[in-house]
């Protein structure tokens, strides 16, 4: 009945213990409030069953600020370890848990943080922009939500149960085989990532489907924000590489559960095939999150520097240029495994090559700025500190684009300090800039600029501190994924100074919280509805948005569709007509609920469990099918009142 | 706070931030950069040349985004605004062409040096190189002398000036055989055998280490790679004959059974033994099909 549970499953040491009380506690603590405010059936109608991507893109995000505060803890973790926190050389963490930790880390920040962070943004923003008022497949939207939770919930759930892989973020056969992962952890790692990577992968369709064929009237392609075209090309990279990641993680579980040998070191099993399938996937992901934080830079350039952006037909060449390229170099993450010379040169330079659209785009957003009117809202603080970190993570991923050079620094910490360089610098102030500038959009009032200006100061210096010392350390020798560092090696003062950076860049977060909360309390009542004199269509609306986002759907005549509009240059239409909008459903939570029965069935060997997940899946979309009356009309009338209040 | 003490506070903080790295790694040794052999001179003197071709574009990058970000403030109304500017073909061509020209550099640099640094390539060294067995087991390091018939673990000992010839197999999760101040890593994998061929240029004890994740003792898994002059290598070999511990398929498993390890001498090696490693894991069909092909 339980499979291979038993009780030893829930006792752990004591800082896993610590772990399990605040997921549990957690847990508790929102249900007691929800009963506490009488907030049930709030949270189901407004939330839960909701398709309206406004509302899906805010979960998305709430979803990521959890788990960036676990993930967090994780990396905080590893520094006071290796910095020798405890003192005397004691170790804060067994080796295996250590492991878990750093694995933990990187699934954590990648799929559960800036997935959702990418998504989030897409769904707020990109029916906006383009003038839609929904998005092509509401309920296909709101179940890759769901999905996407239920992965997250199943990795939360081996904090309690069981324990997570202790493998690294991308779980290299043969370690992760049964062989040398005999537990539970490689189970949870798959089936986390590959109910959230599905969830990813009927998004992408839905996204792709909404940016061809629901653009406003008079929305060329030529014409949309490069938002929407960064948002485009990342999907089209969600819908090519996330079958990868299906297929590579379906073979893994192939080889544990009914011992089959894609990737075992015996029986003909060859381990470099994961690794190769794992890349495939695994770089373009890298892409899926970047490509949409330049989309976000090249809105918020323009409207802070109160000018047009420069190159905008660079910027589309640029990005679908990105797009391709990031489909041929995946190999340059194993230079290593003894390639011949040409297949590594090949990858070599055509890692390089990335970096001429991208310095392209760095070139445009910088002559958007000249000649430009400058305000240095922290939008703009956060496009400044990307443009210094990106670049020199930059250098750094073009060093090791060299294969000379990277079989002197792969797997380094130089190679740490590289990727973080990347993705805090470009994703993470990417989507801070994001954050701060379309938040009076959702909420009607701006962040307080005081406590964002001194948390992003904080976030610079932590960064600095926690991964410079890091390079250096690479160049020294040092590789990852050490839990125990000799506290008399010459590598121990820097590592001090990184933990000392961890913590900065744990201040800096607080100062983030502290932000909102402040500026929750400061707000004024009226409304702010356009607050960065902004220059596209999602400035358009009333905020709070209405659910209908347009109550017309406005004509565009070219780039910079509101600015045109606010330049006289056109006339804002007045006829109103019936909207029709998808009703609630709960069938997409009911999906995702069925998914997790699956894998939480699948990682305990609970066979019942599972087969009861996946046969419900399949009952549930013909449920669904079976549902005439999907949608609901507001009446012309009603939409006219409506809006004439707004204005 | 006024600019004045802004730019001092941002000039005290920075000077403080660049002072402690400075401090703080001064007396550390940069083992990639400060290299003993000929493999990881070059792989040294390729980081400076990429560094400088990089600086190239990085440089003006930093430069034009502090002095547009000050000149164009919106606080500076005498600076030129143009708002509708957003296109121009001869600008843009000169950015395009810019990053191209670079890459274009860097990609020959990049095409030549990964041909003359390839692991599998035997260095232009005169002399007949020394052969050494490499396997990675959980969580030491083994190494055999084919040719002497020796092994020892955790302990590499070479002739200063010789070329090695490395062949790199595991019997564990992969691992990647790396002795940074001699050059670079290459994986080494079950079933699997890499080459990598490097040489010292200056008596010493270097680190070596795995530079892979393999599980729970990883963090140990730490070898000394020592040159050593020609007499003296002889002299060691003549120690590790000594040695009463023998390597066979007995003696094997207990070796290969996960654990950390300090150093041992083997004094006999099977002949076949590092074969029989590296084929254990094929099927015995397979491996006869495989002797026919060849």
């Amino acid at each position: 009945m339980l499979g291979i549970l038993t009780i030893q499953d829930f006792i752990h040491g004591p800082i896993e213990t610590f772990g399990q009380l605040t997921v549990v506690g957690g847990a508790l603590a929102v249900i007691a409030l929800l009963f506490y405010f009488r907030r049930w059936k709030w949270l189901w109608n407004e939330w839960l069953t909701s398709l309206d991507p406004k509302k899906i893109g805010i979960m998305y995000i709430v979803l990521a600020i959890v788990m960036i505060l676990r993930g967090g803890i994780d990396a905080m973790m590893m520094r006071g370890q290796q910095a020798d926190l405890l003192g005397g050389g004691t170790d804060l963490l067994s080796p295996d848990h250590f492991a878990q930790i750093f694995t933990a880390h990187g699934v954590i920040m990648i799929l559960f943080v800036a997935m959702p962070v990418v998504f989030g943004l897409i769904n707020l923003i990109v029916p906006l922009q383009i003038g839609a008022r929904d998005v092509a497949f509401p309920f296909l939207n709101a179940t890759s939500l769901w999905l996407t939770i239920s992965g997250a919930m199943l990795l939360n759930v081996s904090l309690v149960i069981g324990s997570f892989a202790a493998t690294g973020w991308l779980a290299y056969p043969p370690l992760s085989e049964l062989q040398y992962s005999p537990g539970v952890g490689v189970d949870y790692y798959i089936w986390s990532l590959q109910i959230a990577g599905i969830g990813s992968l009927i998004s992408s369709v839905n996204f792709i489907a909404t940016i061809i064929k629901m653009r406003a009237p008079g929305m060329t392609m030529m014409r949309m924000p490069i938002f929407c075209w960064t948002a485009l090309n990342s999907m089209i990279l969600v819908l090519f590489a996330f079958p990868i990641l299906t297929v590579t993680l379906a073979m893994l579980s192939l080889d544990r559960t009914i011992g089959m040998h894609f990737f075992t070191t015996d029986l003909g099993g060859n381990a470099m095939m994961y690794v190769n399938l794992i890349w495939a996937w695994g770089h373009p992901e890298v892409y899926i999150l970047m490509l949409p934080m330049f989309g976000v830079f090249s809105e918020i350039v323009p409207v802070f520097s109160q000018k047009k952006l420069f190159g905008y037909t660079s910027m589309v060449v640029a990005t679908i240029l990105i797009t391709f390229l990031s489909y041929v170099v995946w190999v340059h993450h194993f230079f290593t495994m003894g390639a011949g010379a040409d297949v590594n040169a090949f990858f070599g330079i055509a890692t390089m090559a990335i970096s001429i659209p991208t310095g392209v785009k760095i070139f445009n957003w910088l002559f958007t700025m000249f000649r430009g009117r400058i305000t240095f809202s922290t939008p703009m603080l956060w496009f400044m500190g990307f443009v210094f970190t990106f670049t020199l993570g930059g250098m750094t991923g073009v060093m090791l684009a060299v294969p000379g050079i990277d079989f002197q620094l792969h797997n380094s910490l130089f190679l740490v300090a590289h990727f973080h360089n990347m993705v805090i610098g470009g994703v993470l102030f990417g989507f801070f800039a994001a954050f701060t500038y379309w938040f009076p959009k959702v909420t009607g009032f701006t962040l307080n600029e005081r406590i964002g200006t001194w948390a992003f100061w904080m976030w610079i210096l932590g960064f600095t501190l926690a991964f410079v010392p890091l390079y250096i350390l690479g160049v020294m020798g040092m590789t990852r994924r050490l839990y125990n560092v000799d506290i008399m090696s010459q590598w121990h003062p820097l590592l001090v100074l990184a933990a000392i950076g961890a913590g900065t860049i744990g201040i800096a977060l607080a100062l983030q919280i502290i932000q909102v909360i402040v500026s929750i309390i400061q707000r004024k009542d009226h409304m702010t509805h356009d607050p960065w004199n902004g220059r596209t269509l999602e400035w358009l609306t009333p905020t709070p948005v209405p659910v209908y986002n347009f109550a017309v759907v406005p004509h565009v005549h070219g780039r910079d569709a509101l600015w045109m509009i606010k330049q006289g240059s056109l006339q804002a239409l007045h006829t109103y007509e019936d909207i029709e909008l998808p009703k609630n459903t709960y069938l997409g939570l009911a999906i995702a609920a069925c998914s997790f029965a699956f894998g939480f069935g699948m990682v305990w060997h609970m066979w019942w469990l599972s087969l009861l997940g996946i046969v419900c899946i399949p009952v549930v979309v013909i449920i669904r099918s079976f549902e005439s009356e999907i949608d609901y009309i507001i009446p012309a009338r009603e939409v006219e009142t409506l809006d004439k209040k707004n204005i | 706070m006024k600019t004045l003490h802004k730019i001092t506070l941002f000039l005290l903080v920075s000077s403080t931030v660049i002072g402690l790295f400075v401090w703080f790694a001064h007396a550390g040794t940069f083992d990639v950069l400060q290299a003993k052999g000929l493999v990881a001179q070059e792989e040294s003197s390729l980081i400076f040349y990429v560094v400088t071709l990089l600086l190239i574009v990085a440089i003006p990058v930093f430069g034009l985004a502090i002095f547009f970000a000050w000149h164009y403030r919106a606080r500076n109304t005498k600076a030129v605004y143009m708002p509708n500017w957003e296109h121009s073909n001869i600008d843009e061509l000169v950015w395009w062409a810019i990053p191209i020209e670079i890459i274009l550099v860097l990609g020959a640099l990049t095409w030549i040096s990964t041909h003359e640094l390839d692991p599998h390539r035997s260095l232009a060294i005169k002399g007949t190189p020394l052969q050494v067995q490499v396997v990675a087991l959980n969580w030491k390091w083994l190494f055999i002398y084919p040719e002497y018939g020796i092994g020892s673990v955790n302990l590499l000992e070479f002739p200063v000036g010789k070329q090695v010839n490395f062949g790199i197999t595991s019997d564990a999760p992969m691992n990647s055989f790396w002795i940074p101040q001699l050059g670079g890593q290459i994986y080494a994998m079950t079933g699997m055998v890499t080459s990598l061929h490097l040489v010292a240029d200056t008596v010493g004890s270097y680190n070596g280490v795995s530079a892979n994740y393999s599980g729970d003792g990883f963090a140990k898994m730490k070898f000394t790679a020592k040159a050593v002059s020609q007499s003296d290598f002889d002299a060691w070999v003549q120690e590790v004959r000594q040695s009463p511990y023998l390597l066979n398929t007995d003696t094997y498993p207990p070796l290969a059974a996960p654990a950390v390890a300090n150093v041992i001498y083997y004094g006999s090696v099977d002949k076949d033994m590092f074969n029989s490693i590296v084929t254990k894991f094929v099927p015995l069909g397979s491996m006869q099909q495989m002797n026919t092909h060849q």
